[in-house]
């Protein structure tokens, strides 16, 4: 009988305490969206809204002194949606070209760094624990100067040698300014190996080159991944080294873009190329994300 | 002839002597145990044995030859790491093939042996799977599978139960004697844990500060402990400050500040006067209500002021008249045993004659 009692009661108690431990479970559903609401719309306003009047103005016309052409006909100038800047960047193949060689510059800067901020980063997380933040705080310390002023120091460097506006000033610009990029997320990985690994692979008789292949190579995939995408992005879109370092035959992207918003005054152009960017940019992304998925299917 | 010998091998840190002269040697096929506290130097010998460090002195000799020269990955020695070392990045399957890769085996070699070993640790269903998919006992079965799977002629345990929880810790244990008799490789198991130690092994050395205390059987280890250090390490035991007062043939007889008058088993070349411990395990002490019959020639009196019930058996903190306190284990399936005690109660403690040993300091 007071087993019969005790159970009852028990159930009860269980009725009482269930349905409040889900409403705590919602509120903590709602703190969630609450703390998370105020950087959401930040990025919604100041990323989606400029990137959604950006192809708006890619499908207007320019207006005569910059800016855009009213939508509505004004006194017989263009006005209203047209596809004449498309019609403009597909229809003349130096701007392929140019895309072409920007993506091509853009690969060998971002393999230059990966090939020397390897040793370096793998050096820095090799060393004693107290040397380390010093050794990064070297590798930022560049950033501690305007970065106009490190490209004109190129020029001051380079000049006298006659290497100066070439493809070869571009790159050696290019790698310059990015290499903390790369540096930096290749050291956050390698820093995190455990050491066992590698003594663990000597052990079953693996030697230096194939623990390197096999153990630490792999392991260091996300660092380069992340480093790659920190460096392969901005030079897509960077102007000012060409602008400086570069020879005539040199332009990127970068200076299309920004020749059509600051000397042609052509948005919709300027704009056109922009969103032609982007687009490249997230097609090579989903291509990546893509080929890391079939790679892991694969594994498993 | 030996599989592997340790001579005379030291090795410093600074002003630290990690390992001191050490020397022994393990028999093929043996489950062979270095045993000690943290820092008695039982890991630094392991890894001197496995080639990560080099001994500052001595030799260490795999079937007959000196290592000295050749590095790990070319010693036919794995190792199965506290941590186990499992590469992340490789699924279950590749872990264990990777010394088959290193020693350049044939695929379908690879293949077959993996599929072995998979079996022989019962992980054939996750083959395919993630080291962080598993368990920790599953894990802890991978880096078996992936040291013996070339079959090394030495297994190299460092602590490869300490981070399992106890009843896991304890079914591993199981496992670990049957497929290393399974096997049949040499296995030198390093361990902090005596329990493991006794329940594993066919031989341990007891470490501490660098040297081999003991190196004997188990049972020997438990029973006739060499030292001081060893008896306290070994299971519980009651040591207790003791002088000679006469040594025979066939006993001695010692004077226990704290308690009186004690009969022990003889030692070699004991001599009236000598000092050391008297050391007696608490299952020799036999606890009761009434005075016990005077076949059992050490007899006291006392008070239970504590006791520890661990279900099979209840150890008893009994106080006796001359104030020293012992430990006296009462197994809770004894055959007519008269009532359980309690703190405050009258009791006496006696043991044999030739129970408990007399150990010089």
């Amino acid at each position: 009988m007071r087993g019969c009692f005790s159970v009852s009661e028990g159930n009860l108690a269980k009725r009482a305490i269930v349905p409040l431990s889900r409403l705590r479970e919602r509120a903590g559903e709602r703190a969630k969206w609450l703390v998370s609401l105020p950087p959401t719309l930040f990025l919604l306003v100041f990323f989606l809204a400029p990137s959604l009047i950006m192809v708006a103005a890619s499908f207007r016309y320019p207006g005569e002194f910059g800016g855009l052409a009213p939508l509505f006909a004004v006194s017989g100038r263009e006005s209203g949606l047209t596809l004449e800047a498309y019609r403009f960047f597909f229809g003349d193949f130096t701007y392929l070209e140019i895309f072409l060689r920007s993506f091509a510059v853009a690969g060998l800067t971002t393999l230059i760094c990966t090939l020397m901020a390897y040793p370096l980063a793998w050096l820095i997380a090799r060393s004693p624990k107290k040397h380390r933040d010093l050794m990064v705080l070297l590798v930022i310390l560049p950033f501690a100067s305007n970065f106009l002023i490190r490209v004109y120091a190129w020029i001051i460097i380079l000049g006298p040698l006659n290497l100066l506006y070439s493809s070869f000033a571009v790159i050696v610009g290019m790698v310059y300014v990015h290499l903390p990029f790369m540096v930096l997320p290749l050291y956050t990985n390698l820093e995190k190996h455990d050491p066992a690994l590698l003594e663990a692979a000597q052990d079953l008789g693996a030697n230096a080159w194939t623990r390197f292949w096999r153990i630490t190579f792999p392991l260091s995939l996300p660092g380069i991944f992340s480093g790659a995408a920190l460096v392969f992005i901005p030079v897509l879109g960077m102007f000012a080294i060409p602008e400086l370092l570069g020879g005539t035959g040199d332009i990127l992207i970068g200076n299309l873009i920004k020749e059509q918003f600051l000397d042609n005054r052509d948005w919709p152009l300027g704009s056109t190329l922009s969103l032609m960017l982007t687009v490249a940019v997230l097609g090579l992304a989903a291509l990546a994300a893509w080929a890391g998925r079939t790679r892991r299917g694969r594994a498993g | 002839m030996a599989i592997l010998e340790i001579r005379n091998v030291s090795r410093r840190y600074a002003d630290l002597s990690a390992v001191d002269e050490v020397s022994f040697s393990v028999e093929a096929g043996e489950f062979f145990t270095l045993l000690g506290p943290s820092g008695c130097g039982k890991t630094t010998l392991l890894r001197m044995i496995a080639g990560f460090e080099a001994p500052d002195a001595g030799q260490i000799l795999l079937d007959g030859v000196d290592l000295a020269d050749t590095p790990p990955e070319k010693r036919p020695v794995h190792t199965v790491f506290q941590s186990y070392a499992l590469f992340p990045h490789m699924t279950v399957r590749d872990n264990i093939a990777f010394p088959l890769k290193m020693a350049k085996k044939p695929e379908a070699e690879i293949r077959r042996r993996v599929q072995e070993a998979l079996e022989q640790v019962h992980l054939s269903d996750k083959s395919s799977h993630f080291p962080h998919e598993l368990s920790g006992g599953q894990k802890q079965r991978v880096a078996l599978a992936r040291g013996l799977v070339n079959q090394p002629r030495l297994l190299l345990l460092d602590e490869p139960l300490g981070a399992l929880d106890a009843k896991l810790r304890e079914e591993m244990r199981g496992e670990l004697i049957d497929l290393q008799r399974e096997v049949g490789v040499t296995f030198v198991f390093v361990t902090h844990s005596q329990q493991e130690a006794l329940a594993l092994s066919h031989r341990i050395a007891v470490m501490n500060r660098g040297r081999v205390e003991q190196l004997d059987e188990p049972s020997r280890l438990y029973g006739y402990p060499a030292n001081r250090f060893v008896a306290d390490f070994i299971g519980d035991i009651n040591l207790m400050e003791a002088e000679v007062t006469e040594a025979s043939q066939g006993h001695l007889r010692l004077r226990v500040p704290g308690l009186g008058e004690v009969m022990a088993p003889p030692v070699l070349d004991a001599r009236a006067g000598e000092k050391g411990v008297l050391a007696l395990r608490p299952e020799q002490a036999r606890i009761s209500a009434h005075a016990q019959t005077a076949e059992l020639k050490n007899h006291f009196h006392g008070t239970v002021r504590g006791f520890l019930y661990l279900g099979d058996v209840t150890v008893y903190t009994v106080e006796l008249d001359n104030g020293i306190s012992m430990d006296a284990l009462l197994a809770n399936s004894a055959p007519g045993r008269a009532k359980f005690f309690d703190i405050g109660d009258d009791v006496f403690i006696a043991w044999r004659h030739d129970a408990g040993l007399f150990l010089r300091e």
